[in-house]
């Protein structure tokens, strides 16, 4: 059924157009932009080695986190015996960290991903509907972000007291504004967008123009951003232990030993530092991460 | 010296960890004081990058320029960055297509003609504020003395790419560079624009490369006509030469397919095929896998330029 | 997914869409929660009719409101006031079909840009999504993709798996078009669909579409704003400004003897291609207005060199002058214009 037009092959030329023959798609080009990147790579290792480390601290031998020692108190580092040292209640500094990993970890990355799911869908409706759905969201959420994020923090935990389950739902709360913002925004952009208006055209329905168009086009920025709101959640959650508002001792977490270490400052500071290492390593890390992500999807292909 | 700008033999490179891009590929040619040059080519022919050469706008970094640029004797491409400072905007100016993007959105316009006035010929604020209104009444902007304290985004789109003429014009250049500054405007301000643009250049003797893809334009504005495809130029000729017998079959292909009056009915004789990559360097005539005439000397070697009459240039070995 | 292809239904003398009255404005946001108080006028009391099988060319500038009209004449955007009726059957009214249903009849050509075609599926994946929504099973999809990639001039096993990155501007647009055919309309309408296009590529993509018309019986609204295509490729054509029809009639009639000022500005506005014949003086002054505030009685009168007091005072209605019909005083007998065509036909 092909029109009978004078014999052109008008992919001629064209074809060798881009650098490689094969075609490939967004995420593929993505990946391998991020293969080629050092500083992700590098960032990544480390945290794949953080969380391996916390997640398998029960088979690699440690000392107990828990059991104390009132003669061992503040050893420096390089004890023996206590790689990294005790702390000031004697327990062996390296086992505290890598179980304090697991802990932490999950404190910075459960309530990201609840935000995730929770902004994310309340942000994409309140972009693809439009109208008064959206005015709606948006405004409730605009309460909830006049507020600073530590400020909300405290305020949450505060009022429904410490410990780790109430420490999730605070810092649930306080991300699922900016996700659901940056989702919204992300989201009416594409919307306007022709090929949606073209999607609309051929009469599908709303939710195969969202799965199909413009899931696709939105999860990429707002992974993005919540990449980078993890490293504010492992801040944010051992701020809140430091103030004895998040984990409850004796359970090993990086700020609540932050808090915990305090008075080592003196003696040892190095030791009363070492949580604050761990903190800032892992934070920064998702932090280069999530800019390298970004970088890598930039592009326009 | 009569030539006010002399173009010889520029290549330009674009190098980027992805690709390489040969955008210009050895274009060489002269232009007097009074005299309108039109530049007309498709996407990716290079006509802009050439343009933006003359000022070397383009990112040092990713590019690599070889050849001549010489304006009024001094060579562009060897100039410090005095010089050059010296040359954008007082010796050779510049129009672009979105003049929404030329203007800054926080400054008036007036505070931004007047900045440039003084920039480069250091006048006082006064001085710059009353040559800037004299610029506006010069490109027929309405009530002059209100729109100089207007935004940018106050102005209709006519108006603005009037307001960017005498933005060009407010340090008395010989030479103005139009890089399709009315693409983006409506017919009827277009044309207002375009014998705007003719009526200041008798006026002041500027010398002008207009830089297009509509043929009715090029026409409009041109002494000389240059078509350029992928990155060379490959016919020169006087505007009258070119539309009554054009010798490229890029040349020819081009205006026997643009639609106009009395085309009604027949069949559009269209180019079959599409514009080179630039990724590489042509071994042959860069229009031979689309040509009608190609022969088999067209893929050896590329053509050069020939005479085929006092001012008609034309890349081809088919040229007389 | 029925594979019966709609069928005409009225004959050819029913007219294949009819659109009366349509009003659309967008209000500007400015007050508080976002509801200002000034509209953007953008379709004003527009009544059109498509014949079938002809191709019916609006030409307007910027402002005149026919990207809204194409958008509101498929539906995207819900009319404020107006009536649709598609081959005898009124549009979302209780005896007439759905909005599904007229999408099934009228489908639209984007103009080509990189928010046209979705750069995270392939060709063959975007133009298989409307079948597929429709109910087709996989396997005809890829059928049908195959089929409407030859239909288009692109070799299916090459470009069924490319990224619209990987294409250029007129092999863009060709898909955009095949999208438009994917579910077998009767009406196409093309928004600016060669404007953004080489003008080598422009007359490709023309040949094709006038190939596809008489190929598949198709009928086009075709929207643009450069006139020559749109004389080249219409049977009758309408002008717009500022959200209202100023003339309209078959296309010889409009070229050759245009009757409103406007038609004639801007067919005189066209850059002359005779470096012998070069244009003098600009046909009309200043930019076309702001469809926020437009004008009170006829729209066109602050540009119009003709302009008079009936015009400001009162709307001059679309009235039929023999070849043509005209939106302009000086063609209504006994309008009160001083130029007013004697014995003409009164206000239709």
């Amino acid at each position: 059924m092909a029109i009978q037009t004078p014999s052109l092959d008008l992919g001629a030329g064209l074809v060798q157009a881009t650098a490689s023959s094969a075609s490939r798609g967004y995420w593929q080009s993505v990946a391998r932009r991020l293969r080629r990147d050092p500083v992700t790579l590098i960032c990544a290792g480390t945290l794949i080695l953080i969380v391996a480390a916390s997640l398998a601290a029960p088979w690699l031998g440690l000392a107990d986190p828990y059991k104390t020692s009132m003669i061992r108190r503040l050893l420096p580092l390089g004890s023996p015996n206590y790689l990294l040292g005790t702390d000031e209640l004697g327990r062996d500094m390296l086992a505290r960290l890598i179980y304090g990993g697991r802990l932490s970890l999950f404190m910075g990355v459960t309530p990201v991903v609840c935000a995730l799911l929770i902004g994310g869908l309340l942000g994409i409706t309140a972009g693809f509907v439009g109208g008064r759905t959206n005015m709606l969201i948006m405004r409730v959420m605009d309460v909830f972000y006049a507020f600073p994020s530590v400020l909300l923090a405290i305020s949450l935990s505060g009022a429904m007291g410490a410990g780790t389950e109430n420490t999730l739902l605070s810092l649930t709360l306080v991300f699922i504004p900016p996700v659901c913002r940056v989702s919204e925004s992300v989201t009416t952009q594409v919307r306007g967008f022709d090929f949606v208006d073209a999607a609309r055209a051929s009469g599908a329905s709303t939710l195969t123009i969202v799965r199909v168009h413009v899931l696709g086009n939105v999860l990429g920025p707002i992974l993005v951003y919540a990449t980078s709101l993890i490293s504010v959640a492992i801040i944010l959650a051992a701020g809140l232990s430091f103030l004895g508002l998040g984990v409850k001792p004796p359970e090993p977490e990086w700020g609540l030993m932050l808090n915990t270490l305090r008075q080592a400052i003196y003696v040892n500071p190095v030791l009363a530092a070492l949580p604050g290492v761990m903190i800032f390593i892992t934070s920064i890390c998702f932090n280069l991460m999530s800019d390298g992500l970004r970088a890598a999807m930039d592009v326009k292909a | 010296m009569s030539e006010l700008l002399q173009v010889r033999d520029l290549h330009v490179t674009f190098k980027t960890p992805d690709r390489t891009v040969h955008a210009v590929n050895g274009v060489s040619f002269a232009l007097k004081r009074g005299e309108t040059l039109g530049i007309l080519g498709e996407s990716g022919s290079g006509k802009s990058v050439t343009l933006r050469s003359i000022l070397r706008l383009h990112p040092e970094h990713r590019t690599r320029w070889s050849g001549s640029i010489r304006m009024e004797g001094d060579e562009v491409l060897e100039m410090g960055s005095r010089a050059l400072a010296d040359l954008r905007g007082r010796r050779v100016a510049m129009i672009f297509q979105e003049p929404a993007t030329a203007f800054d959105p926080v400054f008036t316009v007036g505070q931004q003609i007047a900045e440039t006035i003084r920039r480069h010929t250091g006048k006082s604020e006064t001085d710059a504020f009353k040559r800037a209104k004299e610029l506006l009444e010069l490109v027929r902007i309405p009530s002059p003395a209100q729109r100089l304290k207007a935004y940018p985004h106050e102005m209709s789109g006519g108006m603005r790419q009037r307001a960017m003429i005498a933005l060009a014009l407010s340090c008395n250049p010989s030479l103005l560079l139009a890089d399709e500054p009315t693409t983006a405007l409506d017919a009827t301000v277009q044309i207002q624009v375009l014998l705007l643009i003719r009526e200041l250049q008798r006026e002041f003797d500027l010398g002008v490369i207009f830089v297009t893809h509509d043929i009715g334009v090029a026409v409009e504005v041109s002494d000389r006509i240059g078509v350029m495809y992928a990155g060379k130029i490959v016919e020169l000729a006087g505007v009258e030469q070119m539309v009554d017998a054009p010798q490229h079959p890029y040349s020819r292909g081009l205006l026997a397919s643009t639609v106009h009056d009395g085309m009604r009915g027949q069949r559009l004789e269209a180019i079959p095929g599409a514009p080179p990559d630039l990724a590489e360097v042509p071994t042959g005539c860069s229009f031979a896998p689309r040509c009608k005439f190609v022969r088999p000397d067209c893929t050896t070697a590329p053509p050069s330029l020939r005479a085929t009459g006092d001012t008609h240039l034309v890349r081809c070995v088919l040229a007389a | 997914m029925d594979t019966v292809i709609p069928v005409d239904r009225g004959g050819p003398a029913q007219p294949l869409l009819l659109a009366t009255g349509l009003r659309k404005h967008f209000p500007v946001g400015g007050g508080i929660l976002g509801r200002g108080r000034k509209v953007v006028r953008a379709v004003d009391d527009l009544t059109l009719s498509v014949a079938k099988g002809e191709t019916l060319g609006v030409v307007g500038e910027s402002g005149c409101g026919k990207s809204t009209v194409a958008r509101l004449l498929i539906r995207l955007i819900k009319p404020d006031r107006g009536t649709m009726v598609l081959d005898g059957d009124p549009v979302d009214e209780p005896h007439g079909i759905t909005v599904n249903e007229l999408r099934r009849q009228v489908q639209m050509v984007f103009q080509d840009s990189y928010a046209s075609l979705n750069p995270r599926l392939t060709i063959g994946e975007t133009l298989a999504f409307a079948p597929k929504a429709h109910g087709l099973p996989a396997a005809e999809a890829r059928e049908r993709v195959r089929d409407l990639l030859s239909k288009v001039g692109l070799d299916p096993n090459n470009y069924a798996e490319r990224y619209p990155h990987e294409l250029s501007g007129g092999q863009r647009q060709r898909v955009n078009i095949a999208r438009a055919l994917a579910l077998r309309p009767r009406l196409v309408i093309l928004d600016e669909a060669v404007s953004a296009l080489d003008k080598s590529v422009e007359a490709q993509v023309l040949n094709m579409l006038v190939d596809l018309k008489s190929e598949l019986g198709l009928t086009y609204v075709f929207i643009s704003h450069d006139l020559n295509v749109v004389q080249y490729l219409s049977d009758r054509v309408l002008v717009m400004y500022l959200g209202k029809i100023v003339e309209l009639g078959p296309v010889e009639a409009i070229y050759g003897n245009p009757q409103h000022p406007y038609t004639r500005a801007l067919l005189s506005a066209r850059p002359s291609m005779d470096p012998r014949k070069r244009t003098k003086e600009a046909p009309i002054q200043g930019d076309p207005p702001n469809p926020i505030d437009p004008p009170s009685g006829c729209r066109f009168r602050t540009r119009c060199p003709f302009a008079e007091d009936v015009c400001a005072r009162a709307e001059p209605a679309l009235s039929d002058t023999g070849h043509q019909s005209v939106a302009c005083h000086m063609s209504i007998a006994g309008s009160g214009h001083s130029k007013a065509v004697r014995g003409g036909a009164a206000a239709a």
